[in-house]
């Protein structure tokens, strides 16, 4: 009972221009569709860059990318916009929009070159927001709010692109305890929805509470892959971090949780 | 419903903003008209120039009419539309290189188009090709400021003005390099001119040749102010939001040097306006380039006319308006940095 596959990262190479190192190299993925997916990987492994080819953002060396069964080498911005949205680590922009307008940039897939969103479009972006329970939010300026209420409003503009599958880039960086795990709550919260999800995390826990897919990239550039219960094991961890890590089932709390003994 | 009036009432507020200040503008325009050290009464004012259009029983003083459309209404009108390229202009900069720092001056653009002007004048180029050569240089100038960042693979707000000062250096030098061969007789005087930035000599030829040009600019510039909106978030998150920004900002890039280069041709290099403008406008219309874009062009012309207009006035001999400009603009930037601390990075 395998779903259709929604991305696949077949034999990607990719390497930084002056760089003689590869940061992918031969890497492999698939993501099937009402997945979510964790990346995780050692500073420096191309976890980003891989979401970064996947978004379109970086062209590979070599390999293919297929989004929904396209080429992404043949799809235009737009076109990938609208199947994939990504939702960047949480930023401070140069100018101060108000939340609203901010959200509703959002609709640029859907925007002719000399057009500009109408108040549909603004309307779509309100009911988004209420129904995040941010609706209190929409005509403050985004630089007055707090992190983890831009971290959700990233969220939402991502939302509000209408795509199939949502890519996140560490989206728990520069956030506190409880809002990182707002967001995690939310990306859930979506998958259910039949979103599926592509994160990039430092913190392996995240991928055991989100407890589906895992990733790891290598140093090397390589990928594994798997379910996170099978993939996410002491040894593997233990490896890739370079650190004793432990993974125990806490009876409390129901779940198993990614622990380093002591320092 | 409650949403709806909401969403009406803060959308209406942006257009109310603008057409306040076109209104604002206009009454300007016909104040300034009718002062200065001839001046005429803004009932004759308004005669003459709907006599224009309209056949009207002349009953006004024959020397009013010739000043006023001989003169004051080609210098007006040139002022009004330098400021609102010049402001325009700057705004559109500063969203698409995310960089509330940049402006014409500082991108090197107005000082390209002189050395573009400066090199037609040398070669004693008809005034046609001076406008065309003004227009190359600036945009050599911007390509040149823009590519050096991209050449040491940084896109940080600092690399991008210290580009800036580079390019604008190095013009600065060929521009001193071009007076020092320049003809004393002729042709320093009228470098001299382009440099300093003056509405003295406007005639309406000129203003009448970039004039279309500038307004197609501008149209343009307004239907893209959304996607600045989107631009304005840096070159990865607008791509990933679906923006083909190469294009957009290649588009961007060509419309507001040609409003530069436009303005430099009708009355030389001016400078703050670009910076200092916009940064006020964010203050009152907010950033939305939606609305922004529209208000800049308002008060860009209203800044520059009243500035022309005392430029005028005071005085036996008329100042060069960049002195000016620059007098008011340093100290004003100077507070706008010190109101917006908390922003600026």
């Amino acid at each position: 009972m395998t779903s259709e596959a929604v991305y696949e990262v077949r034999n990607l190479s990719f390497s930084y221009p002056g760089y003689e190192r590869k940061v992918l190299d031969d890497a492999s993925l698939i993501l099937r569709r009402g997945e979510v997916l964790c990346i995780l990987g050692p500073n420096g492994a191309g976890k980003t860059t891989l979401l970064n080819c996947m978004a379109g953002l970086l062209t590979p060396e070599a390999g293919e990318i297929m989004l929904c069964g396209r080429d992404i080498r043949t799809m235009n911005v737009k076109e990938i916009a609208s199947l994939a949205g990504y939702v960047p680590q949480l930023h401070t922009p140069a100018f101060d929009y108000r939340v609203i307008d901010f959200v509703l940039m959002g609709r640029a897939p859907e925007t002719g070159m000399f057009g500009r969103p109408g108040t549909d479009d603004e309307h779509r972006c309100l009911d988004i927001l209420e129904g995040m329970g941010l609706g209190h939010l929409a005509y403050k300026s985004y630089l007055d709010i707090s992190g983890g209420e831009r971290q959700q409003l990233l969220i939402a503009r991502a939302i509000v692109q209408d795509p199939e599958v949502v890519l996140f880039d560490e989206p728990t960086a520069h956030l506190d305890y409880g809002n990182q795990h707002r967001v995690l709550r939310r990306i859930k919260q979506m998958a259910s929805e039949g979103y599926s999800i592509v994160i990039t995390t430092h913190n392996p826990d995240h991928a055991l509470l989100l407890g589906d897919k895992a990733a790891i990239v290598s140093r090397i550039g390589k990928i594994v892959q798997g379910d996170s219960s099978f993939i996410l094991t002491e040894e593997t961890l233990s490896e890739v971090y370079g650190m004793d890590i432990r993974i125990r089932y806490i009876e409390e709390l129901g779940r198993t949780s990614c622990l380093v003994p002591g320092l | 419903m409650g949403r709806e009036k909401t969403l009406n009432s803060i959308n209406r507020r942006g257009g109310l903003i603008n057409a306040a200040l076109f209104l604002v503008l206009l009454f300007l325009i016909l104040i300034c008209l009718c002062v200065g050290k001839y001046s005429i009464s803004a009932g004759d004012c308004l005669k003459i120039l709907v006599g224009q259009i309209f056949h009207l029983e002349q009953n006004w003083n024959g020397m009013d009419e010739n000043m006023l459309l001989g003169v004051r209404f080609p210098r007006t009108m040139a002022s009004v539309m330098v400021g609102a390229s010049l402001a325009l202009s700057g705004a559109v900069y500063q969203g698409i290189f995310k960089n509330p720092l940049v402006s014409p001056d500082f991108l090197g653009v107005s000082s390209g188009a002189c050395v573009g002007a400066a090199i037609a004048i040398l070669m004693s180029l008809p005034s046609g090709l001076v406008q065309v050569s003004a227009f190359l240089g600036g945009l050599a100038a911007v390509f040149l400021t823009v590519a050096i960042p991209g050449l040491m693979r940084s896109d940080s707000n600092i690399m991008l003005v210290l580009s800036g000062i580079i390019v604008g250096g190095a013009m600065s030098s060929i521009l001193g390099f071009i007076k020092y061969i320049a003809d004393p007789e002729t042709q320093l005087a009228a470098i001299t001119y382009w440099q300093l930035g003056s509405f003295a000599y406007v005639n309406n030829a000129a203003v009448l040749s970039v004039l279309p040009l500038s307004i197609i600019a501008t149209l343009v510039l307004l239907a893209m102010s959304w996607w600045i909106n989107v631009l304005s978030l840096g070159e990865q998150e607008a791509k990933s939001l679906g923006a083909d920004v190469r294009k957009l900002r290649g588009i961007c890039i060509i419309c507001s040097t040609i409003l530069t280069a436009g303005a430099v041709c009708i009355s030389g290099t001016i400078g703050w306006v670009g910076l200092v403008v916009p940064h006020f406008g964010r203050m009152t219309a907010g950033s939305d380039n939606r609305i922004l874009l529209p208000a800049c062009c308002c008060m860009g012309g209203i800044f520059m006319l009243l500035v022309d207009t005392v430029t005028r006035i005071i005085g036996p001999a008329e100042m060069p308006v960049s002195i000016l400009t620059g007098l008011i603009g340093a100290p004003f930037f100077a507070w706008l940095l010190y109101r917006q601390r908390r922003n600026v990075r």
